[in-house]
Parts: C-alpha cells; sequence; structure tokens
C-alpha cells in the first residue's frame, strides 16, 4: 500500500488556479520525455504510483513503461476514465447520440437507435463495457491495481441516481480486470451513502480534502465526519488546495486527519516533488491518527 | 418540495438534471426529450416520469417550475408556454433568437409575477463575482476601456455537425459561446449598446462563424474590445477573461483567479497598493453538490431561493439576457 501517489494534472495543462500556469505547463511537458523524467523524479522520492487519465499523450506512456519491464517492474499505475474533456467537447459539436456513435467501437449504438424503446436494458451496460474496454487498451500488460471512473461521470451518475452504473463498473473492472474499481468525486459523503445502500462496503474513493474547504460538497465538518466513521478508503487530492494554502500547512491537515489511506498530489519541479514528499513524511510521523485499511489487498 | 420538470435532455440539460436530482428541496416531476433511447436510459436507471410531449409534461406533471435546455430556436415557444401555464422557468443560453420573441416574454414573466433565470453561469463564478463587488464600490475609478476575451477547443476541424453549427438554430461562436463574454461586460461594466465594427470569421466551419471580432461601446459611453474564438485549441477548455482598466487600477479576471492592480492607498478591504492576486479557491464556498463547477448548482440554487421566497429575479434576468442579445444582433448586423 502506497500512502503517497502521483498525479498527472500537471502534465495535461490543468491548473484551478492559473490559465497562464496551465500555458506554461503544456509548454514544460511538451515531450514525453519531460513526464517520464519527471515519474522518475517522483520514483526515486519513493513514490510508485501513478494515478492517471486516459489521455491521448498517456498512451504513448504507457508504451514508454512497458518497453522497460525492468524498470517499472513494480510500478503501478491507476487509470481514470473517460477523459471527459474529449467527451464534452465532442458533444458540443455532435451531440449526446453522436459523440457516442464516435467513441464506441463497432456498430453498438445504430443497433441500440435502431431498437428505441425495445431495447434491452442489458444493452445499455453493454455499451458502458465496451466504452470501458476502449479507454483502457492503453494499459494493456501493466500493472493497473485500482481503476478509477472521473468524477465528473462518477457525480453526474450520482445526481442522476443512476446508481446501477456505478454498481455496474464496480462488478465489471473487478471481472475483466481482475483490478479494484474506484471512484473519483467532489461529492465524497453522498456517494459513500449510496454505494453502502448498493452494497459496496469500504470502496476505494478519490476525492477533494483541503484545508480550504475546496470543493469539499457538504462542507468540511461532514467529510472530517465521514473519515471518522472509517467507511470508506480514501484517497485525498487537491490536498493543496490548488495553490490556496502554504504546502506545509496543506499537509499537515491532510495527515492530521484519520481515515485516510493515501494522499494524491502532482508537481512539475524536483524540488517541488521532494518537498512535498518529505512534508508528507514529517507529518506522518507527528500524528500517527490510523490510516485506514490498505488501499489494496 | 419544488416541483420540477425538465425540457431538452442535451449536454447542459443532463447536467442540469443532476444537480437538480442531487437537491433535496427538489422533486424531478417530468423530463422531456425527443431522444428516445435518452428518455429510456433516464426512465430506467434514473427513474424519472419521461414524456415525449411537452405540452402534455405541463399538464401532467403539474411542475412549479420548468428548466428549458433545448436548442436556442425553441426557447421562445416553450418559455412562452410555460409562463403562459403560470410555472417559473430556467432556460440555457442564449436567450432567444429574436428581439421581438423576448421583449413580448420578458413582459409576461414581469406581469405574471414568475421566476425567470437565464443560463449565465459565470456571473456565479467567485471570480467574477469579486470583480462586479469592486467596481460597484468604484474600486479602480472611472473604468474606460476593457477587453473581452474567450478561447476554446469546440470546432478543430472542418465537418457538419449538430444544431449548433446552424445559425438560424442558435449555433455558431457568437451565439454560443461570444455569448457568454458579452453578458459578463454587460454584468461587470455596463450594456453594449454600440457596434463601431465587428468580423465574423470562419475558420473550419462551412455554415457558421467560428471566431468573432468587435469594437464596441457601451450605455455609459466605455469603449472596449472583444474577441473570441472557438477553434483554438491551444486551450484545454473553454476559457474566458476580461481586462477592465479604470483611472485609479486595473483588473484582469478569469475563472480561476482575478488580478487587481491598484494605482493608490484608498482600496478595498483586504487588498493594498499595487498588484494583488485572488483565486478561485478563497472566493469560492462549497456548494451541497459539484457537478462540472461551483457555478452550475449555484444558479439553480438562486433560482430555487428565488421560488421559495417569492423574489423577483435579479441576476440573468430575461431583461438582462435579452440586452445580451441585442449586442448578439449588433455585432451580426454591423460585419
Amino acid at each position: 500500500m502506497e500512502r503517497i501517489i502521483f498525479g498527472d494534472n500537471q502534465f495535461f495543462a490543468v491548473n484551478h488556479i492559473s490559465d497562464e500556469k496551465s500555458m506554461a505547463q503544456s509548454i514544460r511537458f511538451k515531450e514525453d520525455a519531460a513526464i517520464i523524467k519527471t515519474l522518475d523524479v517522483a520514483r526515486n522520492n519513493g513514490v510508485n504510483t501513478f494515478m492517471c487519465t486516459t489521455h491521448d499523450r498517456i498512451e504513448r506512456i504507457c508504451t514508454i513503461i512497458r518497453s522497460n519491464p525492468v524498470k517499472y517492474e513494480t510500478y503501478n499505475m491507476f487509470p481514470c476514465l473517460p477523459y471527459a474533456h474529449k467527451y464534452a467537447n465532442s458533444i458540443t459539436e455532435n451531440g449526446v447520440l453522436g459523440t457516442f456513435q464516435k467513441f464506441v467501437p463497432g456498430n453498438m449504438v445504430g443497433s441500440l437507435l435502431k431498437g428505441g424503446m425495445a431495447v434491452l436494458s442489458r444493452d445499455y451496460m453493454d455499451l458502458m463495457e465496451l466504452m470501458i474496454d476502449s479507454e483502457l487498451k492503453m494499459f494493456k500488460g501493466l500493472h493497473t491495481p485500482v481503476i478509477f471512473l472521473q468524477n465528473v461521470v462518477t457525480d453526474l451518475l450520482l445526481g442522476l441516481r443512476m446508481t446501477d452504473f456505478l454498481v455496474g463498473f464496480h462488478r465489471y473492472i473487478k471481472m475483466k480486470y481482475n483490478a479494484e474499481a474506484g471512484f473519483i468525486t467532489m461529492n465524497m459523503p453522498m456517494l459513500v451513502d449510496v454505494l453502502e445502500s448498493a452494497g459496496i462496503r469500504q470502496p476505494i474513493i478519490c476525492t477533494s480534502i483541503n484545508k480550504a474547504g475546496f470543493r469539499m460538497s457538504g462542507g468540511m465538518a461532514l467529510y472530517e465526519k465521514v473519515l471518522q466513521e472509517d467507511r470508506a478508503r480514501i484517497i485525498a487530492m487537491q490536498i493543496l488546495a490548488g495553490g490556496a494554502v502554504p504546502v506545509s500547512e496543506a499537509i499537515e491537515y491532510v495527515s492530521s486527519l484519520p481515515g485516510i489511506s493515501s494522499l494524491l498530489f502532482g508537481a512539475s519541479s524536483k524540488t517541488n516533488i521532494e518537498e512535498t514528499v518529505s512534508y508528507i513524511h514529517h507529518f506522518d510521523q507527528m500524528y500517527t491518527v490510523p490510516k485506514n485499511v490498505p488501499i489494496y489487498a | 418540495m419544488i416541483k420540477v420538470a425538465l425540457v431538452g435532455a442535451g449536454k447542459m440539460g443532463i447536467s442540469h438534471l443532476a444537480i437538480l436530482g442531487a437537491n433535496p428541496r427538489v422533486e424531478i416531476v417530468g423530463v422531456c426529450d425527443s431522444s428516445k433511447i435518452i428518455l429510456d436510459a433516464l426512465h430506467r436507471y434514473g427513474h424519472f416520469p419521461c414524456f415525449t410531449d411537452f405540452n402534455k409534461m405541463l399538464q401532467q406533471a403539474q411542475p412549479d417550475a420548468v428548466v428549458v435546455a433545448v436548442p436556442t430556436k425553441y426557447h421562445a415557444t416553450m418559455v412562452h408556454d410555460v409562463l403562459k401555464s403560470g410555472m417559473h422557468v430556467f432556460v440555457e443560453k442564449p436567450f432567444c433568437l429574436h428581439v421581438k420573441e423576448e421583449i413580448e416574454l420578458v413582459a409576461m414573466a414581469k406581469q405574471l409575477k414568475l421566476v425567470n433565470q437565464v443560463g449565465y453561469h459565470n456571473k456565479f463564478l467567485g471570480t467574477f463575482k469579486e470583480v462586479k463587488k469592486i467596481l460597484d464600490a468604484n474600486g479602480i475609478g472611472e473604468v474606460y476601456h476593457f477587453h473581452g476575451q474567450s478561447y476554446g477547443p469546440v470546432v478543430l476541424q472542418s465537418k457538419q455537425g449538430s444544431w449548433r453549427s446552424k445559425t438560424t438554430e442558435g449555433g455558431g461562436c457568437l451565439m454560443d459561446y461570444a455569448s457568454h463574454v458579452i453578458d459578463l461586460i454587460n454584468y461587470l461594466i455596463a450594456p453594449i449598446t454600440t457596434v463601431d465594427s465587428s468580423r465574423l470569421q470562419k475558420i473550419f466551419s462551412v455554415d457558421v462563424e467560428d471566431a468573432v471580432y468587435a469594437m464596441v461601446a457601451l450605455e455609459n459611453g466605455v469603449s472596449g474590445m472583444l474577441s473570441v474564438n472557438w477553434s483554438d485549441e491551444t486551450y484545454r477548455k473553454m476559457s474566458t477573461s476580461v481586462t477592465i482598466i479604470g483611472k485609479n487600477g486595473k483588473i484582469i479576471v478569469d475563472a480561476n483567479e482575478c488580478k487587481i492592480f491598484f494605482k493608490g492607498k484608498d482600496v478595498p478591504e483586504g487588498y493594498s497598493k499595487g498588484w494583488n492576486t485572488r483565486y478561485v479557491t478563497d472566493l469560492t464556498p462549497s456548494v451541497q453538490f459539484y457537478l462540472r463547477g461551483e457555478e452550475y448548482t449555484s444558479q439553480l440554487d438562486y433560482f430555487l431561493d428565488c421560488i421559495e421566497t417569492n423574489t423577483v429575479t435579479k441576476v440573468n434576468s430575461f431583461s438582462s439576457a435579452a440586452q445580451t442579445d441585442n449586442a448578439i444582433f449588433l455585432i451580426r448586423e454591423k460585419q
């Protein structure tokens, strides 16, 4: 079980507080070698798990990792699917159905459209499974012990009360990929309730937890209460609140909370990676709170 | 409980439905769409009451309020039907295709005392709200110029698309994309009332413009420039920013941060002379349910608050959206 997990936002110009920084990151990580180099810096600091979106560029990173089996023998990747902006931009241009037609392999959508109301409910699950398979192809042969559903989809399904798809995702990941399903969400307390009532105990959940209370829907107090109750295996993300809280203060907060299995962070420079990792070790030693069960067996 | 129905389960409609579905003070009493495959999924898995006939939904479901998220060309008729039935209405942006339709709807909503809101979500973003507060307090002195920009990766190659690629249906960069930044300018500074020059440029699209450039002036005489392009793939997603220059300072604001320069020592509380940066993380209180951005939840919360407290819509009312549409018409006319 790894306490620290490395994220990928910095590689894909995802910056929650500055468009300028986004562009700078985009320039910095133009070459795949720059990404690999940063992953290696993290590895050298003991961060051996990379949580990444199914972005087109990750496919090339996967190829590099696959072609260096000795170097990356114990390296773990946590894929997060789908890469939402690819679909969101397509929906604006092609509509919801057009987007399904564009991205789902084969004639599945065509036959669904023809079938109309008469289609069997199984077909929607098939559609989801086909999309999962198509997104995960790039990770073939790599260690992917946990596979995540991105927050935009998790939270959309949560709001639409389509729990069957969350359960379906959980089941399919275990069955087909022999991995654990994880859920990224901005609505952790609500998701824990919903998954528990659907029979999913101790789900793996990656969610915003930070001292600023940023993106902690329903409020910090509710999050802290659920963490106390030890009902899920939690990975805290956005721990630095996009830079709103000074690093040491930010990490002291998450280290001091019970019920958090792992901490996810991303950084571009060697100095920032080293600094963050050392703060985590420092505060973890200071606060010996229960860290919950291992993230995966 | 507020009974809400929704028509148009496309990109925005489904997002609104999820946010409302997670809201404990809302009961979804109907969802209407023309696509059977989408309705079937919503009915089967989300257990929403679904309709293919809009007027039948209004009659049978008897909602208190209706969210209209269909293509723009249908807005006028549907909003009219909702108001006529005595129901509050939230309609996606842009409001309507024709000014004449809007005048009637603005009057109707006012006369019937119904809550009327249009989905310009940027106004519910922490950064833009902060800037509005500073400008209203005359924080940077007399404003004399602005630059509004919006860029993103929507149409990146030549091909036929959906209704968004037809001007007659409300498509194109001007209505779909530039409307956001126009609406923000109208809100932050003053309504655009004159267009000195404009250019609508096709880059990849056949029927609609992919970029909009315009020199404009506001009701209060302030001049400014608009530059909008939805075929710019150097942006990961839509990025809208406004630069506002005043005699005592300058503001550069986007969805993530506001950078404010104060010339003198007379500054609002929490700020100091020179450059100040405030981030969205500080300016955004958390919402009860998050999907794609706090602002989407906040705007619907505001809509529900107005209904519950019987308050007249102050932000994003039909009349403010009509001013935005008016600017859109002026820009199109001038090219």
